[in-house]
This record gives C-alpha cells, structure tokens and sequence, in this order.
C-alpha cells in the first residue's frame, strides 16, 4: 500500500501475510481458514497495540499524511451551501488561507482554514498551507463580516506555520498575524476552532483565538515545529523526534495542559482511512460546542474568551522581589 | 590628504610583495604587558562599539545613553539602564517582581537555567514593569531585556506584561513597552505561544476602554513577541538600526535560497516598508514620547 507509515510496518507485513495464505488457499486444495483466522484475531490485536500507544513522533507522521483530510475535504462533510470568498482587499488572495459563508445545520456561519495541496502543483499554489500576511488579512476580513452580520466563525487549523519569506516580512506577517489576535479577542460572535493536521506557532493561532479548541486525535499544536525547535534548541534538525517527545505538542498532552477544550478521537489508523466518519466525530463535538456558545451574550462571549487566554500559563510567585533594587 | 595617501598604499603593497618571497622573520621575544601596566588601566574604563570599532569611554558613552559618540550606534542596554534612561530619577515603582517561571513540559534543566540568570541579571524574568513619571507624565512601563533567555516570552513574561496592561486600564494611564525578544521560549512549549493570544487579548480591552499603547522596539525584536503586543502598539517606533522581524533571517534565506540584502529585518526596512510609524534615536526619544503624551493628554479625554 501506498503512504503507509514506518511505525505501521508490522501490520503492512502481517496484512501482505495473511494475503498471501488467503490466495493460496484458494489455488491449492490445501485449507489454511484456521491459521488464516489466527492470523486475522493477532492483526486485529496488533492494530489496536499500534494505534493506542502511539508515540508523539507517530502522530506527527499521520498528521503529516499526504492523504489526510484538508480543510475544503471537510467543508461538503459538514456544511452545506458553502461559497468561498477571495483576497484581502489589500494586496492579493492568498491560497494558503480559505475561506466563506456557508450554512451549518440551516445556521449560518463563516469558515476559515489553512489549505494545503493534495498533489505537488497544487501545494505550489497554496504554498504548502503556509500563509502570506494577504492570508491572515483576509480572514480578518471575513471575520470582521462575520461579526458585523452575527455569524458564528468556525476555524480549521492546519499549517506548518506562516510563510518564513522575503516578500511575508517586507508586508509585515507578524503585524498580520498580532492583529488578528487582537481583533479575535473582540468578536461578538462564537468562535470555534478545531486543529486538523499541523498546527504551529503564530501562523496557527493566527485564526485560532476561539473560545473553544478542538483537536483532532491524531493532529498536534505548539509554539514551533519539532525539527525548527530542535534546530533552535540543540542545533539538529535531525534531532526532530525528540522535540517532539520533549515540548508535548500531541492531543492527549495539550488536554492534559488544559490548553484545548475537546480531543476529538479519530478513526483507527487516522482521518484520512475515513474521512465520512471521521467528519462525524467533529460534527458531534462541533454541534455541541455552538450550542453551548450561542447561549451566551455577546459580552459573555467576548469575557469567556478573554477568561479562556487569561488563566493560560504556569508560574508561581515568591515573597519577594527577586531584584533588590 | 587624498593624493598623499596614493604612495603610501603602494608602498605597503610593494612590502607584502617582498614578503610573499622571503620567508617572515620569527620574533625572538613576545610583549607580555606586566602586571603594574595592567592595572593602569581599570576594568570597564573603556568600551569599543561593536559597529565602528572605535574605543570610547564607558563613562562618556553611559553619559551618551549608550549610543557611540563616532558613528552613533545604538549599544544594548538592560532593563535598568533602559529605565534610568527613560523614567524621570526616582519616580519608578517595581510591579509583579515576585513571578517566577515553572517547568510546566518538565524541560530538562530549565528551571536551573533560570535560576543562575535570575542570580546573573537580578531580575525575576525577562521583562521589568512598573509605574513611573516621563517628564511628569504618569504612564505603565515594561521594558524587556534580551539578556534573560533572549528575552524569551514565556508565562511570566507574558503574565507580567498583562498585569501591567490591566494596571494601566486600572489607572487610566498610558502603556509604554520597550521590547527586546529572540520571541517565545521554547523551553515552555505551547504555553509560551499562548502568551501571544494573552497579550494581545488584555490590550484589545484596554483599547476597547480607550487606553493609549506605546511600542518601541529595540534590538531585537522577532519571532512571537512581533507577532503580537509589539506590533499593536497606537503608535509603533524603533530605536535605529535595531532587527525587527517575524522568522529568522537564516530559515529565511534557506527558504527561498537567496541571499538577503544586508538592511534586511532593519528598523530602516521595516520603516520602509510602511511597517513603523518612526525610527527615533534613542537621544530624542524621551522628548519624542513626551510630545506623544502631551497630544494624548489624559487617557480617553480631549480636553480644549
């Protein structure tokens, strides 16, 4: 099979093994089905030993998947009447960034994502789901509709980070990415966000001040990507896989931190074995989270997200100043 | 002046050409200063500026609020000395100094590493905030200092600038930042970027309510500490010369495999670039933002 990962290995070999019986049974008079069936219970056992004690690197690669569901895989799942709306006004229509109006369940809501590309050219055009400063603009703009028109916002996280280019500094990214941090703290509508695949640093939470945040099981969030982070700490890209461990940047550890609201389980295996079922499981979590929302006020609204980001950090405060001066 | 040094250079050339045929002369003795000769000259009595290289008096160039009397470079100061710079003489009253970081991803040996610089820099975290007098105008400062962590932004940093955020919607006073941040500290994963959403969240209610916020930044600023609270300033200035950007110029470079021009990431860039409102030397800065505060007037008010 094609896109299988390293650590699903012993499961490609014992899938081809029990093939390779199932075929000669048939073209032999000799009957296997016993050992055939022994074979499947272990496969079945093996799958769950993999996919339940997946180690952080492993979640890294399934959210990496050339196949995993993008951001407009999801939108036919989940919405209907979905119509995208381009460019930032200013500059251009970054590609990187999607975005628009669509109905969910009959309500109706604007949706932004990060896009990237399913094959080659098409990753060139969306610049690999790595946004320009003309894509944050744009979601604000859109936003800024949103909360003019009283649309909850719905957002789809997914990028390796902003776009670390010449031409994104010389139109101020940071700037780009700061506003829309300033401006999401004081919508007046719902806003929820749900981390799909890659999540890092300020290109991610760029679109992801919400007052929920979702992540699917298998995606991972944190301040920088774990080859930029072990090339920072240690100077070795290569050393990726223990960053990974180290800066607790999967699902289950952001819950354990408190950072995200709901852990969205994924099909065995990942999203992308399923993308039906998996639309599910976000729709069900989705559901629940606006119903919740949409209840408050809009000053509530504004408070609770404000309440979310305040508590966020750990220190601890010692009698006294630690300078004397 | 011009025509006399012709000769001179030519003659230079003709000794290197001499020596590239005969083989240098070893010296028979080395010159080791003694011990009286070293102590002529006390340690810290002068200062070469890393940018001209010329040799000043650290007295004269403390004097000079730390920007080189030859070519006018802008030398690092520390929080303190930013202070003292900046805040009129006794008027600066420390706030949150108590804060001190925890392990929350239990990061091998972080919280040692924060205690030696704690002990090095004297200071709690990476940013110094407090109330204080410009000129007579009562305003909330916080000043980073690269020296601690790279002026990383980790919890305490970013709980700090919030407290002080608060205290000046609280007060009715101005917010001044001076940032200076290698941007969020790794060492605190997630939590650190979560700063970012923090910040900028409390200075969204604070302009929500009125409040006047003032960035200036120095070098450097990057990374998450631009892309939040250091950009959001009402009015955004820079000290000369100072590195200001989103990613490092090094991930850059490896990205789209060029060279980048030498001004890249510069105060100047980004002034350019209609990135900053102003690039104020540090000499006139007090007197800038003093004119700022005075159009300002009281916070939310126009008075005529």
């Amino acid at each position: 099979m094609v896109n299988e990962l390293e650590f699903e290995k012993p499961l490609i070999e014992l899938r081809k093994k029990i093939k390779e019986l199932k075929e000669f049974t048939q073209n032999s008079d000799v009957d296997l089905s016993s050992e055939i069936e022994k074979l499947e219970s272990r496969l079945t056992k093996l799958e769950t030993d993999i996919y339940e004690n997946m180690k952080p690197w492993d979640r890294v690669q399934v959210a990496r998947h050339p196949n995993r569901p993008t951001t407009l895989d999801y939108i036919p799942h989940l919405f209907t009447d979905f119509l995208e709306m381009h460019g930032d006004r200013l500059f251009g229509d970054d590609e990187a960034i999607v975005g628009g109006i669509a109905k969910y369940k009959g309500l109706p809501v604007t949706i932004i994502g990060q896009q990237r590309g399913k094959d080659t050219k098409e990753n060139i055009r969306r610049n690999f789901g790595m946004p320009h400063p003309e894509g944050y603009r744009k979601a604000l703009r859109l936003m800024k509709q949103a909360d003019k028109f009283k649309r909850p916002i719905i957002t789809f996280i997914d990028t390796k980070g902003a776009y670390p280019g010449k031409a994104a500094e010389e139109r101020g990214i940071a700037e780009s990415i700061a506003k829309n941090l300033f401006e999401m703290a004081g919508f007046r509508v719902p806003i929820v966000c749900i981390v799909i695949g890659e999540g890092a640093s300020g290109g991610a939470l760029g679109i992801g001040v919400g007052n929920h945040i979702h992540i699917l099981e298998n995606s991972w969030f944190s301040v920088i990507a774990p080859e930029s982070a072990a090339a920072l700490l240690w100077k070795d890209a290569g050393q990726a896989q223990k960053a990974a461990n180290i800066m607790k940047i999967t699902a289950p550890d952001l819950k354990e931190l408190g950072i995200i609201d709901e852990l969205i389980p994924e099909v065995k295996g990942g999203a992308h074995k399923d993308i039906i079922s998996q639309s599910a499981a976000i729709d069900k979590v989705l559901e629940k989270s606006l119903k919740q929302l949409l209840a408050l006020s809009p000053e509530e609204l504004i408070q609770d997200r404000f309440d979310k980001f305040r508590k966020m950090g750990e220190f601890t405060e010692v009698k006294e100043f630690v300078n004397s001066k | 002046m011009k025509q006399s040094c012709f000769p001179v250079v030519f003659k230079g050339g003709l000794i290197l050409l001499k020596d590239f045929f005969t083989k240098p002369k070893k010296k028979k003795y080395a010159t080791i200063p003694s011990e009286a000769a070293k102590h002529d000259v006390p340690e810290g009595l002068m200062t070469k500026c890393p940018n001209c290289r010329k040799i000043l008096y650290s007295k004269e160039l403390e004097k000079n609020l730390k920007v080189c009397l030859h070519c006018g470079y802008h030398l690092k100061m520390n929080a303190f000395e930013r202070m003292d710079s900046f805040i009129d003489k006794g008027t600066f009253q420390e706030m949150d100094g108590q804060l001190i970081s925890e392990n929350p991803l239990g990061f091998p040996g972080y919280l040692e590493k924060l205690e030696q610089i704690r002990k090095k820099t004297n200071m709690n975290e990476a940013v110094l905030t407090g109330t204080g007098k410009v000129n007579g105008h009562d305003i909330v400062l916080a000043i980073m200092d690269s020296s601690f962590i790279m002026g990383s932004m980790g919890s305490v940093v970013g709980e700090k600038i919030t407290r002080a955020i608060e205290e000046a919607d609280k007060l009715k006073l101005p917010f001044i930042i001076f940032t200076a941040s290698g941007g969020a500290r790794m060492q605190e994963g997630v939590l650190s970027l979560m700063q970012m959403a923090k910040t900028s969240a409390a200075l969204n209610k604070f302009s929500d309510n009125g409040g006047l916020f003032i960035t200036i930044m120095t070098h450097p600023t990057t990374g998450g500490v631009t892309a939040s609270f250091a950009s959001l300033g009402d009015y955004n200035f820079s000290e000369p010369g100072a590195l200001i950007g989103f990613a490092g110029r090094r991930i850059i470079e490896q990205t789209i495999r060029e060279e980048l021009p030498a001004e890249f990431q510069t105060a100047e860039f980004l002034l350019k670039h209609g990135q900053l409102d102003a690039v104020i030397s540090r000499l006139e800065l007090k007197e800038t933002i003093t004119t700022v505060l005075e159009i300002h007037g009281q916070v939310g008010e126009l008075q005529w």
